[in-house]
């Protein structure tokens, strides 16, 4: 139990960057990938934290965005 | 000459054993036949002379010999019982930005050329005093207890460490209750080391003797039966490039293969 609540409370601390930092991110993103595809902005969620790296588990910093595309675009597909 | 490692002791949090693991870390060493120093810089609040049982011999201190208010020779006091062991005690009357990162620098740089070992011990928190301690290490071991507060401010500690360019930390994790690990009431070493992911340099467990030994003023570590002073011991020789098993101990062999089954077995 104290190893999740752990977990939980480090991915918030990791994710230091300031916000406004993290809102010109999302805002360049979401400028991109609207080229291409309708996204659910709302639905977005971007994130800076700490996690191991797949193939040899070292621990990276890493920018983690979620982004729920409703439909691609027709001349793109 | 100018060889000695410098080594801080940190952990962000208060109260997790810092005082007590550069102490025991110091003798420890000496006692192996090491010139040491260990160096107080809670200026403020300063505690590791009464840990070492020196708190009647100060005269100078920290501050004195960086303001050049006495040569750096006389701000050491010699240990009452160990040769090579000495003490540089923080200022209890200042306040922490008596001393600057320059000057820590600086005063790490001529004690190497003295000593084999500067250990360092640092204040809580993660301000100046800190950010002093950590100024001219080589080296950091973090210190931390099985409390979810007390990881929490060592992963945020190692990052700080990184930012200020001292990579890799060791870990070391103070105060482990076996019988509660067993029950699951406590985190295990395991899990500390996998969430924090650095390496660990060793464990203490909680233990009565350190309790007793600190209001003597005689580190645990010079004492032969407790096993808080064999953790000690295991963690010096690591420090000198020993290969040590965790938490060797011979008249608790029972309980300890128990013990290693439930710490370490995946």
């Amino acid at each position: 139990m104290a190893k999740e609540r752990l977990k939980l409370v480090l991915v918030h601390d990791r994710s230091d960057l300031s916000p406004r930092f993290l809102e010109m991110i999302k805002g360049d993103i979401i400028r991109v990938v609207k080229e291409y595809a309708d996204i659910d902005q709302e639905g977005l969620d971007i994130k800076f934290t700490r996690m191991k790296r797949d193939y040899d588990n070292t621990p990276v910093s890493a920018l983690v965005a979620n982004i729920p595309i409703i439909k691609v675009k027709d001349n793109y597909r | 000459m100018g060889m000695g490692k410098a080594i801080v002791i940190t952990s962000g949090k208060g109260g997790v054993g810092k005082t007590t693991t550069t102490a025991n870390i110091g003798t420890g060493l000496a006692i192996m036949g090491y010139k040491v120093v260990v160096v107080d810089t809670d200026i403020g609040l300063r505690n590791l002379d009464v840990v070492m049982g020196l708190e009647n011999r100060i005269v100078y201190d920290i501050v004195d010999v960086v303001e050049g208010n006495c040569r750096l020779k006389q701000g050491l006091i010699k240990d009452k019982r160990f040769d090579g062991l000495y003490l540089l005690p923080a200022a209890q009357t200042k306040d922490k930005t008596a001393v600057n990162p320059e000057q820590m620098i600086e005063l790490v740089a001529k004690l190497k050329e003295e000593f084999d070992f500067i250990i360092i011990d640092s204040p809580a928190g993660i301000e100046q005093g800190f950010k002093n301690s950590i100024a001219g290490a080589d080296e950091a071991y973090i210190v931390t207890t099985p409390e979810i507060s007390a990881v929490r401010d060592a992963d945020r500690v190692i990052g700080l460490l990184e930012a200020h360019g001292i990579n890799n930390p060791k870990l070391i994790v103070n105060r482990i209750r076996y019988d509660m690990v067993k029950r699951g009431d406590m985190m295990n070493v395991e899990d500390i080391v996998d969430i924090l992911a650095i390496d660990l340099l060793g464990i203490i467990p909680d233990d009565e003797a350190i309790v007793i030994s600190t209001n003597k003023g005689e580190p645990v570590v010079a004492e032969e039966k407790p096993l808080s002073a064999k953790a000690y011991r295991n963690i010096c020789n690591r420090i000198l490039g020993k290969e040590v098993e965790l938490l060797n101990l011979d008249n608790n062999e029972g309980k300890l293969s128990k013990l290693l089954k439930i710490l370490f077995s995946k």
